[in-house]
């Protein structure tokens, strides 16, 4: 099981195959609501930590998405042009864009899945 | 004495001063120093009664020119265009007339509609997935679509310009994007028509889009096939500002593959209300729906199942995130909107297709027409609309005074715009044969 890491932002992102996969947390889509729109950003964009790259928008309200580290945009999930519904089924499993991660010690900065659920249980 | 105007009687003054606590009028003026105060009364004529102002109204409006008496070749972006009567009756029921955003759902069926159709039409003649419920005028519509140009590519810096579009449209698109930091290139003309190849020496990956007008500014029709090929090459946003009318005779922009397309509606049945108010339109590809500035009228069902108008999709621009939004634009010009919808309802398809095909052939007619007096030049040979322009062997101003005096009103001194001995022609559907040798007859004499 790979580690998990967590952005106060409510993003989380988890390293597979040298990629890192990047989705909202499952605390983020129920505070959200039912998902009716995902503007995801197109492959090859140049992210640096903590830049919003894209929008998730629910029936109440609509919030910017944060590079949880810095790198560059190798893929997006497209399913979701179509079922952004697919968050609220589940957002561990649905991921919103693939990134090449930099470099790794931008993951020190974020909060493993303890951390996060102390920072949740605190808001 | 009571005031027409002004409903208090003494009593009631006086009684009002007493509960301030002041004894006069003029202590209400206290703080405003003795040497600065008027001393006798105002320097104006006496009170006129009702009728002796409408004489005097009259009057004064008899100095004026109007289009009952002149014949008009003016264009330049207000267009001498037929407006069957049947427009101001409608719009003037006060449902329409006197309603100021009445967007509620659950009242205002009718309006909403009325939008949703007008956003339909406009959809129809553009060839676009979907239009906004309309904007202020034709040069903000074009700065808006700028505006999604900028938005839609991360990090782009400048947009490209056409010179042929229209100067007033520039100078409002300067003044939107002013404080944005965009650099604003401007692609001149080759042969009257958009310098792709100048085009290509100015455009750089941070270029979010291009702005063409068709027809431009003196009249040419531009190639919006390759404009349109020359901006998905460099993947930029093509924007295109069209005149309503031409789209009668011309391939709808959606079908050439452009991305924006904006346009002033005044033609469409709207006065020229001395250059405003008018509408502007705004119509995209399903891609930038989710980036249109302004009101969106969608159709759905209510939960008894009956169709029903929305607005949509406004939420996040103008709700949530304001300071990330394309535009916070909110307003339309619903009423000038209106006036279209009924305008090409009324025309019908054959209708309207008269009255580009009219206005073009008897801008041709002209056209020629005034080339074999001799006294004109051509500028460029590439084809026209409804509107050209022309290099007149004299002086443009001498010719104009002495169309005018003839009642012709006979285009716009080109000198103005920084084309010193051209001037700028349009004709529309309205003109006679009999005006159009009038102006040319008139041309020989002055000429002569």
């Amino acid at each position: 099981m790979n580690k998990v890491y967590y952005t106060k932002e409510h993003e989380w992102i988890k390293l597979q195959d040298g990629k890192g996969y990047v989705g909202l947390t499952d605390f983020a889509q129920d505070q959200l609501g039912d998902i009716v729109y995902v503007e995801l950003p197109e492959v090859g964009t140049e992210l640096e930590v903590g830049e919003a790259f894209g929008v998730v928008e629910s029936v109440k309200s609509a919030s910017d998405i944060f590079a949880p580290v810095s790198g560059e945009v190798v893929a997006v999930n497209e399913e979701l042009e179509d079922s952004p519904e697919l968050i609220n089924d589940d957002a561990m499993e649905n991921w919103l864009i693939q990134m090449s991660v930099e470099d790794e010690d931008d993951l020190e900065n974020l909060m493993d899945e303890e951390e996060y659920n102390d920072f949740i249980g605190e808001e | 004495m009571i005031h027409r105007y002004i409903p208090k009687g003494d009593g009631e003054k006086e009684k009002m001063l007493e509960t301030i606590g002041l004894t006069c009028m003029d202590d209400l003026f206290a703080d405003i120093p003795d040497e600065l105060r008027l001393k006798e009364p105002l320097d104006i004529p006496p009170a006129m009664s009702e009728i002796e102002l409408l004489r005097h109204a009259r009057k004064l409006g008899e100095k004026n020119s109007s289009l009952s008496t002149m014949t008009s070749f003016l264009g330049a972006g207000v267009y001498d265009h037929f407006v069957p009567l049947i427009i101001d009756h409608i719009i003037s029921r006060s449902e329409f007339y006197t309603a100021y955003t009445p967007y509620q759902p659950e009242i205002s069926q009718g309006t909403l509609q009325a939008i949703f159709e007008y956003q339909t039409l406009i959809c129809r003649l553009t060839g676009m997935d979907i239009s906004n419920a309309s904007m202020y005028d034709g040069a903000s519509a074009a700065a808006e679509a700028l505006l999604i140009a900028l938005s839609d590519k991360r990090k782009s810096d400048n947009v490209l310009i056409s010179e042929g579009v229209h100067p007033q449209t520039l100078r409002v698109i300067r003044t939107y994007l002013h404080y944005r930091n965009v650099d604003i290139r401007v692609v001149p003309l080759k042969e009257g028509k958009t310098d792709l190849n100048a085009a290509k020496e100015l455009v750089d990956e941070k270029t979010a889009g291009m702005l063409v007008q068709n027809p431009n500014f003196f009249g040419t029709l531009d190639d919006v096939s390759s404009f349109s090929e020359f901006c998905s090459d460099n993947k930029m946003v093509s924007v295109l500002s069209v005149d309503p009318i031409s789209l009668a005779l011309l391939e709808a922009p959606g079908k050439l593959g452009i991305d924006l397309v904006v346009g002033d509606g005044q033609s469409l049945g709207n006065g020229h209300n001395f250059g405003g108010p008018h509408f502007g339109f705004l119509a995209v590809k399903k891609k930038y729906m989710r980036k249109i500035p302004g009101r969106l009228v969608g159709i759905s069902r209510d939960t008894n199942g009956k169709r029903a108008y929305v607005l949509t999709l406004q939420a996040r621009e103008q709700h949530i995130r304001r300071h990330r939004a394309t535009s916070n634009i909110c307003s339309n010009m619903s009423l000038n909107a209106l006036t279209a919808s009924i305008y090409l309802n009324t025309l019908g398809k054959s209708g309207f297709r008269e009255v580009a095909s009219q206005s073009l052939s008897k801008a041709h007619y002209l056209y020629n027409g005034l080339l074999k007096t001799g006294a004109f030049q051509e500028v460029d040979s590439s084809p026209f609309f409804k509107e050209f322009r022309l290099k007149y062997n004299g002086c443009v101003g001498h010719l104009l005074r002495e169309l005018r005096k003839r009642n012709i009103l006979g285009g716009v001194d080109l000198g103005e715009y920084g084309h010193e001995g051209e001037i700028l022609v349009a004709v529309t559907e309205k003109r006679t044969k009999e005006e159009m040798d009038q102006y040319i007859a008139c041309v020989k004499e002055a000429s002569a």
